[in-house]
C-alpha cells in the first residue's frame, strides 16, 4: 500500500508556540541594558546613533517589502534586533549618516538581498559594521572617552582615548612601559572605558546573555565555548597571567559578540557539537587576530569568518540517520 | 551575401550583449575585480584585452586547420602572447600613466580565460570574419561592461569619475569600493539589475509575440 498526501520535509518538524516575534522581542530586552548603560556612559550622542539605526533598519526593511511587493516583515521585530547590534558596533559620536548608511547596507544587501529573514548568510549586523569599518576606517575609531572619564580632562584626552585593548595588547607582547595596573578591572566591568557604544559595559552585557541563555532564546553552547576558547589561549600563551586574561575577557566586543552575534540563528550551527566547533573557532581567531593581527580587535571578522564555515560545520556534525553504517575508505 | 552578413552582425551583438563576457558568462573575473577602480583603468583594460582577442581571434581562425590538435593550447599561448606584448610594449612608450596603474594585468591577459574560451570555442571552429566577429563584440562587451563597473566603484569610491569631482565636497569617500570586495559587491548588485533588465525585455518580447499571433 502506498502512502499518499504526505509532505517530506526536513527537520526540525517540532513546532512550539513561540514565535520569531517573540524571540527578537527578548533579545531587545536583554540588549536593553547595554543601551541604557551606553546612554548614561557616552551621553546624548549613544542615543542618537541608537534611535538612527534602529529607524533606518525598520523603515528599510518595510520600504524594500512595499517596493518588491513582498509580505511585510516589519512586524518580527528582527529589523530592531538588527538595528540595535549594530548600532552598538559603532562609536558614540559618530555623524548621523554612519549608522544609516550601515542600516540600509545591513538590511537591503545582507539581509532582502539574500532572501529576507534566516537566509541572510552572514550576520547583517556585523557585515555592516565591517562595511562601515573598512570604508570610514577614521570614523570608526574614533572611540570617545565615557563622560566619567572625560571629567577633570581637557583637550584631546576628552574626546578620544585609546581602548584597554591597545594598553593589554602590549603588556602581552611585553612592551615597556605597559602595565596591567593602567587598566582598572573595575572599570571594564562598568563599561567606564573607551570603546563602540555597546560594547563597554560588560555587566549589562552579562546580564543581557545570562537573561536569554535562562530563558532558552539562545543556546549556551556558543557563548560558552567562544569565551572559554578565548580564555584558555590568554591562559596558555601569558604563563598563566590571571589578571591579563581577565582583562582580556571583559575588553574589547568579545561579551557583546558571544552573546548576541555569534548565536544569530541563521548564521550559526543548529547541531550541538557544531554550536561547540562554532564557539572555539570565533574564539581562536580573536585570539589570533587580537594577538598576531594589526588590528587589536577582531571579535566581528572572527564571527563574520565562522558565519561563512557554517554549513560546512552543519554538514560535518549532522546527525546519522539511525542503522546508517559509516563508511570505510 | 545578406545572410551571411546577418550572422556575423549576429555573432558581434552576441558577444556585446546576448553573452556578454562579464555578466553573462562570467569570465575574466581577475581583471573585473583587480583593476576597475577607476573610470579609465576600466576602459583602458577593456580596449587593451579587446586588441588581443580581435587579433589572437583572427590568427587562430587562419591558422586552425595547421596547428596540430595536441598542442593547440601551447600553439594559442605563442598567438596571444605575441599580441600582449605588442599591446605592453605600446602602452609603456604611450600611455605611461595607464601603464602603470594597469601594473601587471596588462601581461596578464595572456592567460585571461576570455580570450583562452573564444579561441577554444569560437575561433578554432569558425572562419576568420565570423572569429572577427566575435572577437570584436566580445571584446567591447567586456569593455562596456568593465567600464560600467568602475564607473559605479569610482563615484563611490573617490567621490570622481574620469577624475571629474562629481560628489559634493562634502562626501566621504566609500574606501572599500576602491577594495576588492567592494568589486565584489558592486559586480553583484550590477548583475542583479542586468538580470533584472533581462527578464523585463523577455517578457515584453513573449507579450508581443501573443500580440502578433
Amino acid at each position: 500500500m502506498q502512502i499518499k498526501n504526505i509532505a517530506i520535509t526536513p527537520s526540525p518538524h517540532v513546532r512550539s508556540s513561540v514565535s520569531t516575534r517573540r524571540l527578537m522581542q527578548e533579545v531587545c530586552l536583554a540588549l536593553a541594558p547595554a543601551g541604557i548603560a551606553s546612554v548614561i556612559l557616552f551621553g546624548a550622542p549613544a542615543a542618537v546613533i541608537i534611535a538612527a539605526s534602529v529607524i533606518t533598519c525598520v523603515l528599510a526593511e518595510y520600504l524594500y517589502q512595499r517596493l518588491m511587493k513582498q509580505k511585510v516583515t516589519v512586524g518580527d521585530w528582527s529589523a530592531v534586533v538588527t538595528g540595535l547590534l549594530l548600532a552598538y558596533n559603532i562609536p558614540a559620536g559618530a555623524p548621523v549618516w554612519i549608522p544609516i548608511v550601515g542600516g540600509i547596507f545591513a538590511i537591503i544587501i545582507v539581509k532582502q538581498l539574500f532572501g529576507g529573514i534566516g537566509s541572510n548568510f552572514m550576520n547583517p549586523a556585523l557585515t555592516a559594521r565591517a562595511v562601515l569599518f573598512v570604508s570610514w576606517n577614521a570614523i570608526m575609531i574614533k572611540y570617545p572617552q565615557t563622560v566619567f572619564l572625560a571629567k577633570g580632562r581637557v583637550g584631546l584626552d576628552a574626546v578620544s582615548g585609546a581602548t584597554p585593548l591597545a594598553e593589554l595588547g602590549k603588556v602581552f607582547t611585553g612592551a615597556e612601559g605597559a602595565s596591567l595596573s593602567n587598566v582598572s578591572l573595575l572599570d571594564l566591568l562598568l563599561g567606564n572605558c573607551a570603546g563602540v557604544l555597546g560594547e563597554t559595559c560588560k555587566i549589562a552585557l552579562i546580564l543581557g546573555g545570562v537573561y536569554l541563555i535562562v530563558r532558552k532564546v539562545i543556546d549556551w553552547r556558543i557563548p560558552v565555548s567562544m569565551i572559554g576558547t578565548v580564555a584558555v589561549m590568554y591562559l596558555l600563551t601569558s604563563g598563566f597571567n590571571l589578571g591579563l586574561t581577565a582583562r582580556e575577557l571583559l575588553s574589547g566586543g568579545l561579551m557583546l559578540g558571544a552573546f548576541f552575534m555569534a548565536t544569530d540563528y541563521c548564521t550559526s550551527p543548529q547541531t550541538n557539537k557544531g554550536r561547540l566547533i562554532f564557539g572555539a573557532g570565533c574564539g581562536l581567531l580573536l585570539f589570533v587576530i587580537r594577538a598576531y593581527a594589526s588590528y587589536p580587535e577582531g571579535c566581528s571578522f572572527a564571527i563574520l569568518f565562522m558565519n561563512v564555515c557554517t554549513p560546512l560545520i552543519d554538514r560535518w556534525t549532522a546527525p546519522r540517520y539511525f542503522g546508517e553504517v559509516r563508511k570505510h575508505g | 551575401m545578406a545572410d551571411r552578413k546577418n550572422t556575423v552582425t549576429r555573432t558581434f551583438l552576441n558577444g556585446l550583449i546576448t553573452e556578454n563576457p562579464t555578466f553573462t558568462l562570467m569570465l575574466g573575473m581577475c581583471p573585473t575585480l583587480g583593476v576597475t577602480t577607476a573610470a579609465s583603468n576600466g576602459i583602458g583594460m577593456g580596449l587593451a584585452t579587446t586588441f588581443v582577442l580581435v587579433c589572437s581571434n583572427l590568427f587562430i581562425s587562419l591558422l586552425r586547420k595547421i596547428i596540430p590538435d595536441k598542442v593547440r593550447i601551447p600553439a594559442y599561448i605563442v598567438i596571444i602572447a605575441s599580441f600582449v606584448t605588442m599591446v605592453d610594449l605600446f602602452m609603456k612608450a604611450y600611455l605611461p600613466d595607464l601603464s602603470k596603474s594597469l601594473g601587471s594585468y596588462i601581461p596578464l591577459i595572456v592567460v585571461n580565460c576570455i580570450i583562452f574560451a573564444r579561441a577554444e570555442s569560437f575561433a578554432a571552429k569558425n572562419g576568420p570574419v565570423q572569429s572577427l566577429a566575435d572577437g570584436l563584440g566580445m571584446g567591447l562587451g567586456f569593455t562596456a561592461s568593465i567600464t560600467l563597473l568602475s564607473i559605479v566603484r569610482e563615484l563611490f569610491g573617490s567621490g570622481t569619475i574620469f577624475g571629474a569631482q562629481i560628489m559634493p565636497e562634502s562626501y566621504q569617500p566609500m574606501d572599500i569600493m576602491n577594495k576588492v570586495p567592494g568589486g565584489f559587491i558592486t559586480l553583484g548588485l550590477m548583475m542583479i539589475l542586468v538580470n533584472a533588465i533581462k527578464k523585463i525585455i523577455g517578457k515584453r518580447r513573449a507579450a508581443r509575440k501573443e500580440a502578433l499571433a
